[in-house]
């Protein structure tokens, strides 16, 4: 072999020891960096997770020790009528919310318009009540709701429609309280939907117009088809987060309030259950469940979105 | 993203507190020592609270009592926790409803033992408060002020009606016969507040019309029982003739804050809200013993106790300061205070001149009608089941019969479930 092929031989050989050993620290630095969000996740989530999938099959008594009942949690579970209504409302909590997503659109279409006068202002107070506590909305809310001096029932009474004591009233509660958690999301969806909107070419625009599309036909042609990966990922988190249901429900119903059946919710009757009855093992089950439900929607989801999301 | 990075700050944040919280203490050695006392009530018992402490500290110095509140909407949630995780506070206050959970699960000190080798007199408390604290003959809790209901009326406004006071004499026909001369739905006024509340109203009427809520050995519901409905009818009855406010309407605005506006005539209340009624300014209201049902009088008593957890680092000095706070110079702070009554005999005299212008007389007076406040071991398992049955009962069009039937299988249910 000449020397010069040796030292071509030797430089290949050499090649990707360097880069095995760039790539070695490029790990451990890349290792560093995301270890405490991996430490974190690990602790304050897997584990527990875990916890609460083993749990779910014990008594746990008030104060800790737990005896393993293998699946009797789950048949109580399954078979309550408190746990059923509570999973009916959840869904109609998760369902419901969805309707955000149209309102969304919308607030973030106008304030995409061009030249729309004040619009930092209108953009802070859509997103107001996204970073506003949820404790605060709830008490404006409950005021506004007042069945005799609510808000809500004297603009009701200017155009003569009788309001009632909107969440006091089982047949209502559970849509006036949606109406809230809808409320509270529209800002940061339409932060969403504004970021997929300026992200669709103009140019599309200009060739629908030539050849003939109205705002109404580019609407539905271009604008909704390249916003459907956020309309997915919106509807993906609004149901989870409608599924999820709690804080309103805890806070905005007072003691003695005739509606409490028809607003309970998967987690607010698990908070019940694990931290007013101390029954934690089958609070546990109730967390379990509620999963395996999220999971199979948002699994559902993303089966479905082929058929409707269009990345560009 | 910064959502994340703000996680892990509070989950950073929150490893550094647990440190915190367990690199305490340790200060045995040195002779000093720190006890947790935790309560729910700070508006009305705070200071008294603090003056309490001050003054045990002042005869143990070597004692020092760091105090801790917590409102009651989420005091048991954090008590329980921190009962499981082995860091509950050292001295706690302790209602009727809970004991028999805590108790028979481990979490508190037996005191049986101490009360008698330091010839502890429980004799000085009203002894109904006592047996609430004992559990399968161990005393767990020694009882730091009770309370019973009394009927509240705005003076004002039976002035305008011109109908007589309540005294000790009136019955139920006089409740409504008053509640319906008062009503006047032109200025919103209602004659009564019928709410679906359990210790202020309807366990009074239950009694009064000689049912019961759970029988004596704890085993069984009294939901069933046609005395039991009849003491929810009472209330259904005023509801239905409009001589109180809706429950839905009562769920909007607070009965307490109706009663206090004027927009409600007479009001079932305990003795733990007269500070506040008296201290409403243009509010001339007073107290009555509660009206008799067809079987008598009757009122609720309730009252806390101070227990110590079990697990303590500190039982010598817990023990000494449950003494102290069991004792009559901190039953006497509490008395002055107005708050509540205190449990020690003898000294309702100054909780009732603490408010001159309130006959607070009446709570007390009803001492020998007093019917403990219901409970099981778990009362938790079927008393929030309870108060939405009994509300859903009380709301417009519901058959407050069918529903209290209905509910009687649901809490021989979880009674059954009692170990």
């Amino acid at each position: 072999m000449s020397t010069l092929g040796r030292a071509v031989a030797a430089e290949a050989a050499a090649r990707p020891a360097t880069r095995r050993r760039l790539r070695d620290r490029d790990w451990v630095w890349g290792y560093a960096m995301i270890a405490p969000l991996v430490l974190g996740l690990g602790l304050f989530y897997l584990w527990p997770v875990a916890q609460s999938v083993y749990y779910s099959f014990t008594e746990w008594t008030l104060f800790g020790d737990a005896t393993w009942i293998g699946l009797r949690n789950y048949e109580q579970v399954l078979t309550d009528p408190a746990n059923l209504r509570a999973l009916r409302n959840t869904f109609v909590y998760g369902g419901l919310s969805l309707l955000g997503i149209p309102l969304s659109i919308a607030v973030a279409a106008l304030l995409g318009t061009r030249g729309l006068k004040l619009v930092s202002l209108y953009r802070t107070l859509y997103f107001l009540p996204v970073v506003t506590m949820p404790a605060a909305v709830a008490m404006i809310w409950t005021w506004l709701y007042n069945g005799d001096y609510g808000l809500v029932n004297y603009l009701l009474s200017l155009v003569g429609v009788e309001g009632t004591s909107w969440i006091a009233n089982p047949s209502t509660a559970l849509y006036a309280l949606v109406a809230v958690g809808v409320w509270t999301q529209v800002g940061y969806n339409a932060v969403i939907f504004m970021a997929g909107l300026q992200a669709i070419p103009r140019h599309l625009y200009e060739a629908a117009s030539i050849d003939g599309a109205g705002r109404v036909r580019q609407f539905f042609r271009v604008t909704l088809p390249l916003l459907s990966p956020s309309v997915f990922f919106v509807s993906v988190l609004s149901v989870i987060n409608g599924l999820q249901m709690f804080d309103l429900v805890y806070l905005m119903l007072r003691r003695g309030n005739p509606a409490r059946e028809e607003t309970q919710t998967i987690v607010s009757l698990f908070f019940s259950r694990a931290f007013e009855e101390g029954a934690k093992g089958y609070a546990a089950a109730m967390a379990v469940v509620l999963m395996a439900i999220t999971l199979v929607l948002t699994v559902v989801q993303f089966r479905v979105q082929k058929r409707w999301v269009h990345y560009a | 993203m910064t959502g994340k990075v703000w996680a892990l700050v509070c989950a950073g944040a929150l490893v550094a507190g647990l440190a915190g919280c367990s690199s305490s203490d340790g200060a045995d050695a040195g002779g000093k020592v720190t006890l947790t006392y935790a309560y729910w009530d700070e508006e009305n018992q705070g200071a008294a609270m603090r003056k309490i402490t001050e003054e045990f500290t002042k005869a143990h110095p070597d004692i020092e009592v760091k105090l801790q509140f917590t409102p009651n909407k989420e005091y048991w949630t954090k008590l329980q926790t921190a009962a499981a995780g082995g860091t509950a506070p050292d001295v706690f206050w302790m209602n009727g409803p809970r004991i028999g959970l805590y108790a028979s699960q481990g979490a508190l000190l037996p005191l049986s033992d101490r009360i008698a080798k330091d010839k502890l007199d429980l004799g000085k408390y009203p002894k109904s408060l006592v047996d609430l604290y004992t559990l399968d003959g161990k005393q767990y809790g020694i009882p730091k002020d009770f309370d019973t209901i009394g009927l509240w009326y705005n003076k004002d406004l039976f002035d305008a009606a011109g109908v007589k006071y309540p005294d000790a004499s009136w019955t139920w026909d006089d409740v409504r016969d008053a509640a319906k001369r008062l009503t006047d739905p032109a200025k919103g006024v209602h004659g009564i507040g019928a709410m679906a509340w359990s210790q202020e109203l309807y366990y009074n009427t239950i009694f009064q019309a000689g049912g019961h809520v759970i029988s004596e050995d704890k085993k069984k519901s009294g939901y069933d029982d046609p005395a039991t409905i009849e003491g929810l009818k009472f209330w259904k009855d005023l509801l239905d003739r409009k001589l109180s406010p809706t429950v839905q309407q009562m769920t909007d605005n607070d009965p307490i804050e109706m009663f206090k506006s004027g927009k409600l005539a007479m009001w079932y209340d305990g003795s733990y809200d007269a500070a506040q009624y008296n201290k409403t300014e243009g509010l001339n209201a007073d107290v009555a013993p509660l009206p008799a049902g067809p079987k008598g009088k009757a009122t609720v008593i309730h009252g806390l106790a101070n227990v110590i957890y079990a697990k303590t680092e500190h039982p010598e000095q817990a023990w000494e300061f449950l003494k102290f706070l069991g004792s009559e110079q901190a039953n006497r702070i509490q008395a002055e205070s107005g708050a509540v009554i205190p449990a020690y005999e003898g000294l309702q005299d100054s909780w009732v001149k603490s408010m001159p212008k309130l006959n607070l007389q009446a709570f007390i007076d009803q001492l020998p009608d007093a019917r403990p406040y219901p409970v099981s071991k778990n009362t938790a398992a079927w008393a929030r089941p309870e108060t939405d049955a009994i509300t859903k009962a009380f709301s417009d069009g519901q058959d407050v019969e069918a529903i209290a039937r209905e509910f009687a299988a649901t809490m021989n249910a979880a009674l059954s479930q009692e170990k």
